[in-house]
């Protein structure tokens, strides 16, 4: 436990010390509905440059949704329709003013269920690079090797890069799938529930790994463990029932929480 | 008050013992009956046809001496045949598929056209025989070459193949295309890159089963009008040309004038069963090498 305590002290002094940073997404009035169910409401919220933003909240709530509607994954799902405003980086991305793959190519995700691709570790941490066009493979060694090594996962697998990545474990799938993200460079890393497949000391693992590219990337993350969000994010956005309740610093949102509904839902009240 | 005691299961121990016995006894006649049925039928084949059956036979010319006969343009046949047939299937089929599983809106016509291929596959072969006569043969003028029965055995197997692809491309976990997806990979290098190399194994076996319909299948040709005795050779897909099924087809008609028909027939069906075992066995090989764990 004391490991824990320790870990969640130092973001929270971090962002004390902080200036705001500027927004890298904004999103006003968004609402989306599937089909006739309305499952955001009304959102206002933004994320901020090279910061942590945890979203929380119960299952259903739409923080998954919302996550998803960053990259416009969401539009995947049928029958989906959305309204108002996310901009990222200054420009709209609902409108089809910037191709899908071109947000994308700046907004990785990483997925609740680690998912590599049935290939050699290599080429899963390649893809990304290969498909925007890298052709070079003295770049691609360099990329991969750069990658692997952001995500802590080189020293375990620099003598296998060509064997399969189903070989390894949940973890390290996990931490795969973030080099492969890292591999195309991103702005900005989506993340889902990261942790929620794997085991203590994996989860410890991704979570050290999100906290040393922070520095680098800006990262959502949605998350059902409330500790999780006070250990590693900057800024925590509580969701419920499709509607944002309270987005504010981390140390605000689990100390003095100005809702009573944040405050009932931290303390695991309801939820 | 106890209501499962000991003397009560003692009483029916037996009886149920007896049951399950009984039945798996019911259950393995029935799977010898089959095994029965298919020795019979491979010992009366070999035992007619392995005196016939010589490299002779096998390089040899058709010829109306059952003697002199040979089976090389029937294989040379049947082996053109397949040349259109697997690259036309495997185009179209797949295509088929790509476009039904990952591009077509779900709604109202893709199940219509869903609909349909499951009830084209199960229509008897002797209709796209018409259909092939109809169109290939006759409209587009080909008549009984290569090319016109090899576009109507495609047709025939078509059903199959893009099922057999859906089924490979659907068993895809979704997780797999959203990861190429999120990465900013449009549809068709997701498809290239993800879906295609890891439905191939299944789209392989599919169609190699299919294949192996379309070698033995007879009716399409007989309505297009493969020639009961043809001497040269095939040397493309404009020749004319007859396949092992069709030889098989007409000596044991023949049989009724000249006995030794019967052998050259029961000769063919010895080449017919080994070209479909070697290709069940490659889908087989196929499908154990390639398979993957999700």
């Amino acid at each position: 436990m004391t490991l824990l305590t320790e870990r969640q002290q130092t973001p929270l002094r971090m962002v004390e010390n902080k200036q705001w940073r500027k927004p890298v997404y904004e999103t006003n009035g968004l609402n989306l509905w599937y089909g006739t169910s309305h499952a955001l409401k009304n959102i206002d919220l933004s994320i901020h440059e090279k910061e942590v933003t945890a979203i929380i909240g119960p299952s259903g709530c739409g923080k998954s949704t919302y996550l998803k509607t960053l990259n416009r994954m969401v539009e995947m799902v049928p029958d989906v329709s959305i309204s108002g405003n996310v901009t990222f980086k200054g420009n709209n991305i609902l409108g089809k003013s910037m191709p899908v793959e071109m947000l994308r190519a700046k907004v990785g995700m990483v997925f609740q269920k680690p998912n590599p691709f049935p290939k050699s570790i290599y080429e899963n941490v390649a893809f990304g690079p290969k498909i925007h066009g890298i052709r070079n493979k003295t770049v691609l060694d360099q990329i991969v090797q750069e990658s692997l090594q952001k995500a802590a996962l080189w020293d375990e697998v620099k003598d296998r890069l060509h064997k399969s990545a189903y070989g390894l474990s949940g973890g390290q799938q996990q931490r795969l799938c973030i080099a492969r993200c890292l591999a195309i460079d991103p702005e900005v890393i989506l993340m889902d529930e990261p942790t929620s497949a794997l085991d203590p000391v994996s989860t410890h693992k991704v979570e050290e790994l999100i906290h040393s590219i922070k520095n680098d990337v800006t990262i959502a993350i949605v998350t059902h463990n409330m500790q999780q969000a006070a250990r590693i994010s900057d800024r925590t956005a509580f969701f419920l029932n499709g509607e944002i309740i309270e987005c504010d610093t981390t140390t605000a949102i689990f100390n003095h929480p100005a809702d009573h509904l944040t405050d009932d839902y931290i303390n695991g009240r309801f939820g | 008050m106890q209501q499962v005691n000991e003397r009560k299961i003692t009483r029916r121990m037996n009886i149920r013992i007896l049951r399950n016995d009984i039945s798996k006894y019911i259950f393995l006649l029935s799977t010898l009956f089959g095994l029965a049925v298919l020795s019979i039928l491979i010992y009366r084949i070999f035992s007619e046809g392995v005196g016939s059956f010589n490299l002779d036979f096998l390089t040899g010319k058709l010829s109306t001496q059952p003697e002199r006969a040979g089976i090389m343009g029937a294989i040379l046949g049947t082996a053109w045949l397949m040349f259109v047939v697997a690259p036309v299937t495997m185009f179209l089929g797949v295509g088929t598929a790509i476009y039904l599983e990952l591009y077509a809106k779900k709604g109202f016509l893709q199940s219509f056209i869903q609909t349909n291929i499951a009830n084209l596959a199960g229509v008897p072969s002797i209709v796209y025989g018409i259909l092939g006569l109809t169109v290939f043969a006759r409209a587009m003028d080909f008549g009984n070459i290569v090319l016109a029965g090899g576009l109507t055995m495609s047709l025939l197997i078509l059903p199959i193949v893009i099922v057999a692809s859906q089924e490979a491309i659907r068993a895809i976990p979704s997780t797999l295309s959203e990861a190429s997806y999120g990465m900013g990979a449009t549809k068709w290098q997701t498809i290239q890159n993800i879906i295609l190399p890891v439905a191939l194994p299944g789209i392989l076996t599919g169609a190699i089963l299919a294949l192996s319909r379309a070698i033995g299948e007879t009716a399409p040709l007989v309505v297009i009008g493969i020639p009961a005795l043809l001497i040269p050779f095939p040397d493309g897909i404009f020749d004319k040309f007859t396949v092992l099924p069709m030889q098989i087809y007409y000596w044991t008609l023949d049989s009724a004038l000249l006995a030794e028909y019967a052998n050259l027939a029961a000769a063919t069906i010895i080449v017919l069963l080994i070209a479909l075992f070697i290709l069940n066995s490659t889908a087989i090989m196929i499908r154990n090498k390639f398979q993957h764990k999700f």
